[in-house]
């Protein structure tokens, strides 16, 4: 068990117990973008748990999850793994410097039809 | 006032080690009422008994108190003993200074003081006890159960084997339950039907068997013995007396677009019907909701047809009263619901089936003649993928799902993946598990041969969706072992649905109080020693009603349960138990608290006749005990507002004196 106290933050910010996991993996059998994703809502269950953060905090699945919240409603018990994944997220952007997105790099993303709603949720999601 | 003995036991050092057992005689020696005490060795052993038998004689004791082991090991012991030389039994007392004493404090003196106190307050308590005598009531020699599957009928087997008149009472119109839709069975994968039918046959010829199918509990009143149930006879429309069961009436029957049942919908019946053709009674059934004659008064065909003139368009439910001294609990499972899980569309895709319905698709005399078609376009299925553990295993809150593990599925899905890549090699069989579960003899071994001899595909992780398109089923699932998601097309899916109790067996719990778990499976009487027994005395368990287990594991337990009634039945009396509660009608003012709190159902209301202090006549419902009934929990004694409630051998003053003599 390393990395004990940012494992107890993720934790805290979830609000939600990995322990119910029973490991049956339909999570990651619902996920509609599991082969973008280097880790899967399951490994992030079992990672958290672990307190196997660092991996995760690096990876760009942290980015290329949805937030369909599938995985949250197939879950037989009740895990709700896309709330380990938003609790990471939430861990790492909050750190100094690790905004996903700057209003400098706004102007490239746009296109014509982008809605500014999108635009709004993509700061609240990728910046603290 | 009592005169008092009192003996304290050493119980080898068990006691003697631990407490000063002769002070301890000593000191309540000089206790109010006490004009002999003594300790010894072994207070239980026939010197120890016969000690207490002369005692008695001698001293001309009123009261005994035996400062021993928890009164559960040897209450019965000293209470016999004191019998046989004339003492009413009710007059002895335990101080339990063993389990309460001995055994748990390390100091001798500590000790001494507790087992001092706990022998004073037994004291205080002879001082108050009354010789009380047990009633007895006779024994209905006539056994009841309720559920005719596998489990309800050898249990009625064994009973009558035994002798006695077994009534079974099954809601459908046959007997067999699930098993009788079951196609071969595992491990040994024997044909259901030649293993069922003919214990189904032998039940409807055994002469102490009576068989009420198409029938219905109403109402049970009474108790251990001594039970008066009321049956409800279904109106089948048709003279079972009569019907000899062949069957030309529903060859004839021009409605021909029922679902079938049996089939589990996958066929049509008729809207009169048999159910299969081992169907015991074997008769036939009009259902009143889809025959034209009983709908519009048109048609009336199958009157005509009928050889014997069974058919009865008029019949009517029909009651019957009966008395029993056991009742047998054999209401068994359905599947649960499987729609509710939408990433299985089973809702939208007939090709989705349940393993039951799989099971009739498999079957010789199922819808297809055993040939596996897919419901849809009736072509054989090239790939099929099982579902393991759907709507099992959920979390404790889940709405649409049971917390507990079916225990039947890993191996039934094992049993069909096997058979079908028997049958038809050129299927590819993939089955999704999260654990498989094969404990149980020769049950891992046969998991193992699916696997290696048959080549079944076993993948550890969960389907998440199922997409039907252009005939196919898009089935997207992980395989966490090799750490992917897999995409099949697949023709068939099977899904393995969680058990659950039959929807009848929480009313009938009411109408028999017998307690059930948040499940509705009934609960037993204890967990491990007392498997086969509700906590209701006279009310037995047998199969599935009591939670999920095989055919094996429920045909063992329906004979345990069986063993259970015959040593009921072959009783002539039973003795009651003296130690149960009553009311004090002056004090009980009505209010129905107590009946709502005991869990036996033994208190009734009456309405009675009162002259009142200024001699005028009142009419007040007061409160009554069937003592035959009252298992002396006390629940109603601490639930009186008023007090008026009471226990014999353990009343309220008795209790008090016992916390007075503790306090002093
Ligand atoms: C798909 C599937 C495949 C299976 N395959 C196997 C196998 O291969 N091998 C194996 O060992 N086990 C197998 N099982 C398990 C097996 O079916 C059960 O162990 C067995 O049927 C339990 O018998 P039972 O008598 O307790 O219950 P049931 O078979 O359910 O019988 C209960 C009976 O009681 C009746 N009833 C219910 N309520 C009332 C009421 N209130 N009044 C009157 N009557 C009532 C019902 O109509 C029914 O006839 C399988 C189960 C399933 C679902
Ligand atoms: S919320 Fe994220 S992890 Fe969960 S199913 Fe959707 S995309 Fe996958
Ligand atoms: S669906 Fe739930 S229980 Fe199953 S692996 Fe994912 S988080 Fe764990
Ligand atoms: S028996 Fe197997 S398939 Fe059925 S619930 Fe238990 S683990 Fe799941
Ligand atoms: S003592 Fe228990 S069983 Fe007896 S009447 Fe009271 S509540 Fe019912």
């Amino acid at each position: 068990m390393e990395n004990n106290n940012l494992r107890e933050q993720i934790l805290f910010t979830a609000n939600a117990d990995p322990k119910k996991c029973m490991k049956c993996g339909k999570c990651s059998g619902a996920c509609p973008n599991y082969d973008e994703m280097e880790y899967h809502p399951h490994q992030f269950v079992s990672m958290v748990q672990n307190g196997d953060i660092e991996p995760l905090l690096k990876s760009e699945s942290l980015y290329l999850c949805l937030t369909c919240m599938v995985c949250v409603e197939r879950c037989p018990r009740n895990v709700q793994p896309a709330r380990f994944i938003e609790a990471v997220r939430l861990a790492k952007i909050r750190q100094q410097g690790e905004n996903r997105l700057t209003p400098q790099q706004i102007p490239a993303k746009i296109e014509e039809d982008t809605p500014q709603q999108l635009l709004v949720s993509a700061f609240r999601k990728y910046t603290k | 006032m009592q005169r008092i003995g009192v003996f304290v036991c050493w119980c080898g050092s068990n006691i003697a080690g631990t407490v000063d057992v002769k002070k301890v005689a000593e000191t309540l020696g000089h206790e109010p009422g006490v004009v002999f005490s003594t300790d010894y060795q072994y207070m239980c052993s026939q010197s120890g008994q016969d000690l207490v038998k002369d005692s008695i004689r001698t001293y001309n004791l009123t009261g005994v108190v035996i400062c021993s082991c928890s009164p559960r090991m040897h209450e019965n012991t000293f209470r016999k003993a004191a019998a046989s030389v004339g003492l009413n039994p009710y007059m002895v007392e335990i101080a339990n200074i063993r389990e309460q004493v001995s055994w748990i404090h390390k100091d001798m003196e500590t000790a001494t003081e507790k087992a001092i106190i706990l022998g004073r307050a037994a004291i205080a308590k002879v001082h108050l006890n009354a010789p009380l005598i047990a009633g007895e009531t006779p024994v209905t020699k006539r056994a009841l159960v309720i559920g005719g599957g596998i489990a309800g009928i050898q249990t009625a087997l064994d009973i009558a084997e035994a002798g006695f008149e077994v009534d079974i009472v099954e809601k459908s119109p046959t007997i067999g339950g699930k098993m009788a839709q079951i196609d071969k069975t595992f491990p040994t994968l024997d044909c259901a039907a030649c293993i069922l039918t003919p214990k189904m046959v032998e039940a409807s010829q055994q002469e102490n068997i009576n068989i009420y199918a198409f029938s219905e509990v109403d109402e049970v009143k009474g108790f251990v013995g001594n039970f008066t149930v009321k049956i409800r006879r279904k109106a089948r429309y048709v003279k079972e007396e009569l019907c000899t069961g062949c069957g030309l009436c529903t060859e004839k029957c021009p409605q021909k677009k029922v679902p079938d049942e049996f089939n589990l919908g996958l066929s049509n019946r008729r809207a009169i019907y048999i159910p299969f053709a081992q169907a015991v009674p074997k008769v036939a059934t009009i259902d009143p909701n889809y025959c034209t004659m009983l709908k519009t008064g048109k048609c009336g065909v199958c009157s005509k047809v009928c050889g014997v003139k069974a058919i009865d368009y008029t019949q009517k439910d029909e009651i019957v009263e009966r008395k029993y001294g056991a009742i047998v609990v054999a209401t068994g499972f359905e599947p649960i619901k499987v729609d509710k899980f939408e990433e299985f569309a089973y809702a939208q895709s007939p090709d989705v089936v349940t393993s039951l319905e799989y099971e009739r698709l498999m079957n010789a005399a199922g819808p297809t003649g055993g040939t596996l078609l897919r419901p849809s376009d009736k072509t054989h299925p090239h790939t099929i993928v099982f579902v393991q553990c759907v709507g099992s295993r959920c979390d404790e809150k889940s709405e649409k799902g049971k917390p507990y593990c079916s225990k039947v599925c890993c191996m039934y899905t094992a049993k069909h993946a096997m058979l079908t890549r028997e049958k038809y090699p050129d299927t590819e069989v993939y089955v999704f598990y999260i654990d498989v579960r094969t404990p149980g003899k020769n049950f891992d071994e046969f998991y193992r041969r699916a696997v290696e001899h048959y080549g079944v595909h076993y993948v550890k992780g969960m389907v998440g969706k199922v997409t039907p398109e252009n005939g196919k089923l898009k089935v997207q699932a992980s395989d966490l072992l090799d750490n992917r998601q897999l995409h099949i097309d697949a023709d068939m899916v099977v899904l393995a649905a969680a058990i659950e109790p039959d929807k009848s067996a929480r009313p009938l719990a009411t109408m028999l109080t017998a307690s059930m778990d948040t499940n509705d499976f009934f609960t037993e009487a204890h967990p491990k020693l007392r498997p086969v027994e509700s906590p209701t005395a006279g009310v037995f368990l047998s199969g599935m009603c009591q939670g999920p287990k095989d055919i094996p594991e429920t045909v063992s337990q329906a004979s345990a349960c069986a063993a259970k009634v015959i040593g009921l039945l072959v009783k002539d009396k039973l003795v009651g138990n003296p130690c149960v509660a009553h009311s004090d009608e002056m004090m009980c003012n009505g209010c129905s608290q107590c009946q709502n709190v005991c869990p036996y159902g033994a208190i009734t209301y009456t309405e009675k006749e009162f002259r009142m202090p200024d001699r005028t006549t009142a009419v007040r419902r007061v409160a009554q005990v069937n003592p035959a009934v009252c298992q002396g929990c006390g629940a109603c004694t601490v639930t009186c507002p008023s007090g008026a409630m009471d226990l014999f051998g353990f009343s309220n003053n008795q209790i008090m004196a016992e916390v007075d003599a503790i306090c002093k």
